[in-house]
């Protein structure tokens, strides 16, 4: 018979390994490609696969003498932090006015504003193609930022409510007879209770805006295009070249991945915060 | 300086009138409190007020000028709130200054007016703590600080001492009546505690229902309720309310037969009054004597005595089932069930025709309602 204390142990054993398995199973695509990226073509291509060879820089000294990656890269960084400085703004207004001045429709045009997310994005391309032709968006940095402020703005303002609707009303009324304005209310009083809430949603838009590949694709050529579309260009013509390819997308993401490593415990806590009360 | 005007105002709630017409003068340096029972509106009024709500119609004129639309900001009231309401992210010191850096006063100037109303509320020690670092009598202080650095027109309390611990809302009452005279403004508070009413209050005003039942001092409520209601909401324990019929009503004297007792005869003007008609006799508990049973001709049975040493609460039911309260000497000892004697001081009882008007004393002008 295992006693109480050894069944617990077991458990906590158990669950500690699938804990490990889980994480290994989602690190591995990962590990895979950062290891792919220093292989020559044909130890890529090699089967079975070889966790051992000798490494080279040769893949990323090509990248870099056939494409510019830091205009991509920069193409990234500027419609990440466009979109989420545009979302923001719209977002921390619009759940403002949903959380404080609540209407009879509040909760629904919440959820609407949400059901847009489930549609899918190919259903709408012609129409917000032809758009971006007619206003001579396609291929500009500012038409990513539009399109990246539109499918990102119903989860931020979803998250802003959420954080919005745990401060009490009294203190932003208290803030209005103390002389505020509504501008000052926001930020003075409410944005800096709220920091860590904040923090995460423009974290998590900087993250999707930078992941986003979509619209990226359909959208750019080559002028506005980020490293998403890099990525693209690396898998089509010439065939698949998957030490290239690997390469290229390990540029994609490290930015963004060293981004979040240093934000996560800020992520973590912004997107369970208000799960538990 | 600071009088405030209410007149015809009137808010309605997604349909429903919570505040049905009220018409009310506030006059510089006056500590006006509003109470009633929840949902009266005393709430919503003192909301109103303060523009944090928006006003259905009517006005409001705070010295002559109406700021029945002005935004809340422009008002130049202060307002202390039943949960504090403290800005969690600042100091005791900036939570206080808060107000001023927005007007945009002069940085020296702003420490003096801290300093002041630190020292006043003894909050000095705790200038650079958070919010969440104080106990509750003291975010309550905070609050009023944050109020008095303002030398407000009008202060607004909605509440302020329901959330503390009984003996810090004695205390607290105590400093506030103090604060008054300190600051000599005028202040205008919500309870529906009429305890705090009448000790904090020059003038108390009754809303019941989003109207207003009477205006007055405390004594004047205590002493000369104009209905059946402020009769019942003013005083502890309750008035002792008993149904009656009028067997004979003249201009001087009122004859009543109770369902429960004996008839009395009242000194009041009972013109408006005929034979037959429903009453209510009202009498405060220090105002009905208990006696032995078979003293008095009104015999009742105890249910329960509360000994609170000076005196003897002891509630009592009727033979028809009426509950009342009434006071006996602090010795007073009496066992369930037993059958006592009540005598009612007839000249200092009440009586309230079928619509809970009260029946004025013979010669007294007749006050509206």
């Amino acid at each position: 018979m295992m006693t109480l204390k050894q069944s617990r142990r077991l458990q906590t054993l158990l669950l500690g390994t699938l804990a490990w398995l889980v994480a290994l199973i989602i690190f591995f695509p990962i590990f895979w490609m950062l290891l792919t990226s220093f292989k020559t073509e044909i130890d890529a291509f090699a089967s079975p696969p070889q966790l051992f060879f000798t490494p080279t820089l040769e893949n990323y000294a090509e990248i870099d003498q056939r494409s510019d990656y830091f205009h991509y890269a920069w193409n990234s960084v500027v419609v990440s932090f466009g979109s989420t400085f545009l979302g923001m703004l719209l977002a921390v207004s619009a759940a403002y006015s949903m959380a404080f001045f609540e209407t009879k429709r509040t909760k629904n045009t919440l959820l609407w504003m949400l059901s847009t997310k489930m549609l899918p994005p190919v259903g709408v391309l012609v129409p917000i193609y032809l758009l971006f032709k007619d206003f001579g968006l396609l291929d500009t940095r500012l038409g990513l930022v539009i399109i990246y402020t539109l499918i990102n703005l119903p989860i931020m303002v979803w998250m802003m409510y959420t954080y919005f609707k745990e401060i009490p009303k009294d203190i932003l009324e208290a803030a209005r007879l103390d002389g505020a304005s509504a501008a000052q209310e926001i930020y003075r009083v409410l944005l800096p209770i709220c920091k860590g809430g904040l923090a995460s949603t423009i974290l998590l838009s900087l993250i999707l805006s930078w992941n986003e590949a979509f619209w990226s694709l359909n959208l750019t050529a080559s002028s506005a295009a980020p490293l998403t579309a890099l990525v693209a260009s690396y898998s089509s013509p010439e065939g698949l070249f998957w030490a290239k390819l690997s390469a290229v997308s390990t540029l994609a993401c490290a930015p963004i991945l060293v981004f979040g490593w240093v934000s996560q415990k800020q992520l973590v806590r912004g997107l369970s915060f208000g799960a538990v009360k | 300086m600071s009088d405030l005007t209410i007149s015809n105002l009137k808010k309605v709630f997604e349909g429903t009138e919570v505040i049905k017409g009220i018409d009310l003068e506030i006059k510089d340096h006056e500590f006006v409190v509003f109470v009633g029972p929840s949902g009266c509106g005393k709430s919503t009024l003192l909301r109103l007020i303060a523009g944090l709500e928006e006003v259905t119609s009517g006005h409001i004129y705070l010295d002559g000028a109406e700021i029945t639309d002005m935004a809340p900001a422009k008002r130049d009231l202060a307002m202390v709130f039943q949960t504090y309401a403290l800005y969690p992210h600042m100091t005791v010191a900036r939570n206080m200054s808060f107000a001023l850096d927005i007007a945009g006063v002069d940085k020296a100037e702003v420490k003096k007016k801290v300093a002041e109303a630190a020292h006043i509320l003894e909050l000095e020690p705790l200038l650079e703590r958070k919010p969440k670092a104080l106990s509750g009598g003291q975010r309550q202080r905070v609050a009023i600080g944050r109020a008095i650095v303002r030398e407000p027109k009008i202060f607004l309390f909605d509440e302020p001492l329901s959330n503390l611990d009984a003996s810090l809302r004695v205390q607290m009452r105590l400093e506030l009546a103090r604060l008054h005279q300190e600051l000599n403004a005028t202040m205008i508070y919500v309870t529906h505690d009429q305890v705090e009413a009448m000790t904090l209050a020059d003038k108390v005003v009754v809303l019941n229902g989003g109207l207003i039942e009477q205006v007055g001092s405390p004594l004047e409520l205590y002493h000369h309720p104009v209905n059946q209601f402020v009769a019942g909401f003013i005083g502890t324990p309750k008035m002792a309310f008993l149904r009656s019929k009028v067997l004979k009503a003249g201009a001087s004297s009122v004859e009543i037969q109770l369902e429960a007792g004996p008839s009395y005869s009242l000194e009041l003007d009972g013109s408006s009054l005929n034979p037959g008609d429903e009453v209510t006799l009202g009498a405060r508990p220090e105002h009905i004597q208990v006696t032995e049973a078979d003293a008095s001709p009104f015999q009742v049975t105890l249910e329960v005595t509360e000994h609170l040493g000076a005196d003897t609460y002891c509630y009592v039911k009727t033979g028809t089932g009426e509950s009342l309260t009434v006071r006996a000497a602090g010795d007073f000892i009496g066992r369930y069930g037993q059958r006592v004697g009540l005598m009612p001081e007839l000249p200092n009882c009440y009586l309230f025709d079928a619509g809970g008007r009260a029946i004025p004393k013979p010669g007294a002008p007749t006050q509206a309602a």
